[in-house]
Formats: structure tokens, C-alpha cells, sequence
């Protein structure tokens, strides 16, 4: 599905991503970890073609990522901070997206009864409380029907109900055979729903595997001491 | 590009500041109009009022809009648009709103004060495409600037830079160089300089379309056999029509190649 070979990036002298190399095979949940500023989000926009590479490349489905947009039409991407033109209303907002993508979006109003936006369709969303405008932001992603789902911290804001909501719509949409990518900082989350992790540090990639691999890799007897093994023996 | 196009205008459209602008038109051109009694004299006044707010309000917009929606932004990025009609779109939104706000402000207490009837409707029209000109330019500007800086408040600082020394600042140099100059004939760079600044070449039009060139002086006399005839004007809108092309090649090019 993702094919990325010898990614490099710098932002000025910061060099973000040193030579990347990621496959991704269709179907099933996949989480990108690593510590603050390690490259998940740059990882993520490169593969959205949001952050241009200084060199290696991205295929997605055998297609390079240069010069090409279409092949956005297959992912629907969650991003990390839901901030939207406050002028417009809630409802407003859906159908412009939904305008913009021409593709046939099925599942809005489902995701609106799902989340319990009803009252705020007619809001404007300088009104709406963070976690609302994260419920939005998860309507507007999940309402297509697109192969690649990426996921920019999905949680954040969310109330214990609407994250459980948010859980059961990630496991759906992979029961229907759809790769699905995931940065977190919730390790216990990551946990529950994670197939694979990429573990992510200093711009490489420093494990790629399931959760019971990591943990016999680091010899810890459960995932968030894997973590902090990992963590502490690269600050160390 | 025109759904982008047209979701950034109706976004403008219902903002408090379009209206705060429309209004701000609206208002002078009925004060103007019913304290001076003469539609001449408030083109003038009108004149020298556009020339320097229209630009400054621009760049202001142009830099404020680019950097308000920039989360917005990323989230249109990631949809299957181009990234060239994105940022263009957004441009000529608010270009768009902005000229609107000022053709149907100060048109409207024309139109009722009896333009139609008036031989001052040239001059008018005029007036009102150069200043939806000078809108198109400055925003234009405006978005180049924001786009080549991440930082907020350098791009502000650029902006505001540009504007100053685009309305202010190349006026003096300009003039200090023809006193400096003076022993030299200066007709042909005067009249090259006049057309490299947007700002100036509309005020020179202005003025020229209202017959007051005599108050120029013998360069009035050169700007008037100039500017005056068919062929200066066709030239002064043909760099109207650079001076908003070149900078909106700029927002593509650099759209091109920015990491968001």
C-alpha cells in the first residue's frame, strides 16, 4: 500500500527524517510512535505530500507521490489541531468538504448521530469547544470511504465516551479491510488497537513490529516499560 | 480553484471586517458627498484617500487572512485539491470581497447622489477599477509576503514595510533624485518611475482623467501628452495587469514548494 524508500527531509539545519525506509501492506492498524519531535508528524505529511522531500520517495498503490494530488482521493487524513474557518456553521463546513472531495460521502450523518452533534450543526465553529470541534474533525474524516485512513493524535480532547465511540470506528473500519495509521501519545490506546508499531526516533526508524516483538526485543514485561526502555536508553 | 474561491469569499463575506470596511466606504462617500456638494472635489478627496487605504488595507487582509486560515489550510492540503488552486483561490477570495467592499461602499451614495447624470462618471469608474486594482496588487503582495514567512509578526513587518515604502517612502526618493538630477532631462525617467510604483501610476491616472494636470507643471504637460493619450492609457493598465500577474505567478511558485 505505502512504499517509502530512503526518505530525507531538514527543516533549515533541523534534519527532521534521516533516510526512512517503510513498507505498509494493505489492511490492519498501524501506529507511528516515537518521543516529541522524532518525525511522526513529518512522516505523515510527507505522505500526504504537505511536506516535500529533499530526497528518497513515496509510492502509494505503485504511484509515485511527485507532482500528483488525485491519489489523495484515497486517504482520508485526521489532522493534529481542528481549526476550521470560524465563519462558516457545522453543517456548512461538511458539505464543503464533502463538495471539494466529489466523492460520495455516506456515513455523515451516521458519524453526526454517533458523536451527538445534531445541536451544534447549526453552530458556527468559533463557538464550539475544543473536543467538539475534534468530534467535527472526526466526522469530516471518517464520513469517506477511502482505503487509507491517517490519524494525527485522534484523541486529543475527546471525553471517555466519544473516545470509546472513537475506538469501535477504528476497529470497524479495519474489520473492512482498510490500513489504517495512527501517532498517539496514549500508550494504552496504541495498545489496544495497534497491529504493528513503527517506533520512530531521531528521524530513523529505530523498530518496526507487533507489540509482543517490541516487548521480547527490550525484555519488559508489558509495552509502556518497553516504551520508556527504549526512551531512557536513547536520552542515557 | 472556484469552490476554494468560493468558500473563501462567503467565509469574508460574513466576517465582521468586510462589513466594517464596506461600511467605512459607504460612510465617506456620503460625508464627502454631502458636505462638499461637488462631485469633483470628492472624486478628489476620494482619490487621495484610495490611494494611500486601499493598498494599506490590502496588505493588512492579505497577510491577516493568509495567516488565520493556515489550519484551515493544511486541512484543505490534505484533500485531493491542487495546491496551486488552493492558495490562488484564497487570493482571489479575498481580493475579490475586498474590491466588492469598496466598488459597492462608495458606488452605492454615488449611484443615489446621481452619477448617471453626472459628467464626473468617468472620472468615478476611474477611480473605482484603479482602487479594485490596487487591491488585487497589494494582496497579492500581501499573500507573497505571508508565504515566504513563517513567522507572524516578520510578515507583518514586511507587509506593513512594503506598503510604507510603496505609498510613501518611493515618492521621496523619487523626488529627491529629480532635485538631485535636475540639470538632467528627466521626462523619460520620470515617466519610468511613475510606472514602476502601482501606487503612483493610479494617482497620476487620476489625476491626469481630471484635467487639474496644469498644476503639474511642464511634467504635467509630458505626463499629460503621455498618460493622456489612448496609448498611455492602454500602457498604464497593461502594468495595472503586471503588477498583479507577476506577484500572483509568485504565490504559485512559492505554493509550489512549501513544506506546510
Amino acid at each position: 500500500m505505502i512504499e517509502i524508500k530512503d526518505l530525507h527531509k531538514k527543516f533549515g539545519k533541523n534534519e527532521v527524517l534521516k533516510g526512512i525506509d517503510l513498507s505498509i501492506k494493505e489492511g490492519g492498524i498501524f501506529s507511528i510512535l516515537g518521543p516529541n519531535g522524532s518525525g511522526k508528524t513529518t512522516l505523515i505529511k510527507a505522505i500526504l505530500g504537505m511536506v516535500l522531500p529533499d530526497s528518497g520517495e513515496i509510492f502509494i498503490n505503485e504511484k509515485s507521490l511527485k507532482n500528483n494530488f488525485k491519489y489523495r482521493e484515497k486517504i482520508d487524513y485526521l489532522p493534529q489541531i481542528a481549526n476550521f474557518p470560524g465563519n462558516l456553521k457545522v453543517n456548512e463546513l461538511i458539505d464543503m468538504i464533502k463538495d471539494l472531495r466529489a466523492s460520495e460521502a455516506t456515513k455523515d450523518e451516521e458519524l453526526i448521530e454517533l458523536f451527538k452533534l445534531q445541536p451544534f450543526l447549526n453552530k458556527r465553529l468559533v463557538n464550539l469547544s475544543g473536543g467538539t470541534k475534534q468530534k467535527v474533525n472526526l466526522v469530516l474524516t471518517f464520513m469517506f470511504d477511502s482505503p487509507l485512513i491517517i490519524l494525527d493524535e485522534p484523541t486529543s480532547g475527546l471525553d471517555p465516551i466519544s473516545h470509546l465511540r472513537l475506538k469501535n470506528l477504528i476497529f470497524a473500519e479495519k474489520e473492512k479491510g482498510k490500513t489504517i495509521l495512527v501517532t498517539s501519545h496514549i500508550l494504552s490506546f496504541v495498545e489496544e488497537i495497534a497491529d504493528e508499531i513503527v517506533f520512530l526516533l531521531e528521524g530513523k526508524i529505530y523498530f518496526k513490529g507487533s507489540i509482543p516483538e517490541l516487548k521480547s526485543k527490550t525484555e519488559q514485561p508489558d509495552f509502556e516499560h518497553a516504551i520508556a526502555s527504549i526512551l531512557s536508553a536513547s536520552y542515557a | 480553484m472556484l469552490k476554494i474561491l468560493k468558500y473563501s469569499f462567503y467565509d469574508l463575506m460574513r466576517s465582521r471586517w468586510s462589513y466594517v470596511y464596506f461600511l467605512f466606504y459607504l460612510l465617506l462617500g456620503v460625508v464627502l458627498l454631502f458636505l462638499n456638494n461637488d462631485l469633483s472635489k470628492a472624486v478628489i478627496t476620494l482619490m487621495n484617500v484610495i490611494i494611500i487605504l486601499v493598498p494599506l488595507i490590502g496588505t493588512i487582509f492579505g497577510v491577516m487572512y493568509y495567516y488565520n486560515s493556515r489550519e484551515f489550510t493544511e486541512l484543505l492540503l490534505a484533500q485531493p485539491v491542487k495546491r496551486s488552486s488552493i492558495f490562488l483561490g484564497q487570493y482571489f477570495g479575498v481580493a475579490t470581497s475586498l474590491a466588492l467592499s469598496l466598488v459597492i461602499g462608495l458606488g452605492m451614495p454615488f449611484v443615489f447622489y446621481g452619477i448617471f447624470n453626472s459628467n464626473a462618471i468617468w472620472d468615478f469608474s476611474l477611480l473605482l477599477i484603479t482602487g479594485a486594482f490596487l487591491t488585487f496588487i497589494f494582496t497579492a503582495l500581501a499573500f507573497v509576503i505571508a508565504l515566504s514567512n513563517e513567522n507572524k509578526i516578520k510578515g507583518f513587518g514586511y507587509a506593513i514595510l512594503l506598503w510604507l515604502f510603496m505609498a510613501v517612502i518611493y515618492d521621496g526618493l523619487f523626488l529627491m533624485s529629480l532635485l538631485y538630477f535636475e540639470d538632467y532631462p528627466l521626462d523619460k525617467f520620470s515617466l519610468v518611475a511613475t510606472m514602476l510604483n502601482p501606487v503612483d501610476l493610479s494617482r497620476v491616472l487620476i489625476l491626469l482623467k481630471l484635467d487639474i494636470s496644469a498644476l503639474l507643471g511642464y511634467t504635467g504637460a509630458v505626463f499629460q501628452q503621455f498618460f493622456g493619450t489612448n496609448f498611455g492609457l492602454i500602457l498604464s493598465f497593461v502594468m495595472l495587469v503586471f503588477w498583479v500577474v507577476i506577484p500572483t505567478f509568485f504565490i504559485w511558485r512559492i505554493a509550489k514548494r512549501k513544506d506546510f
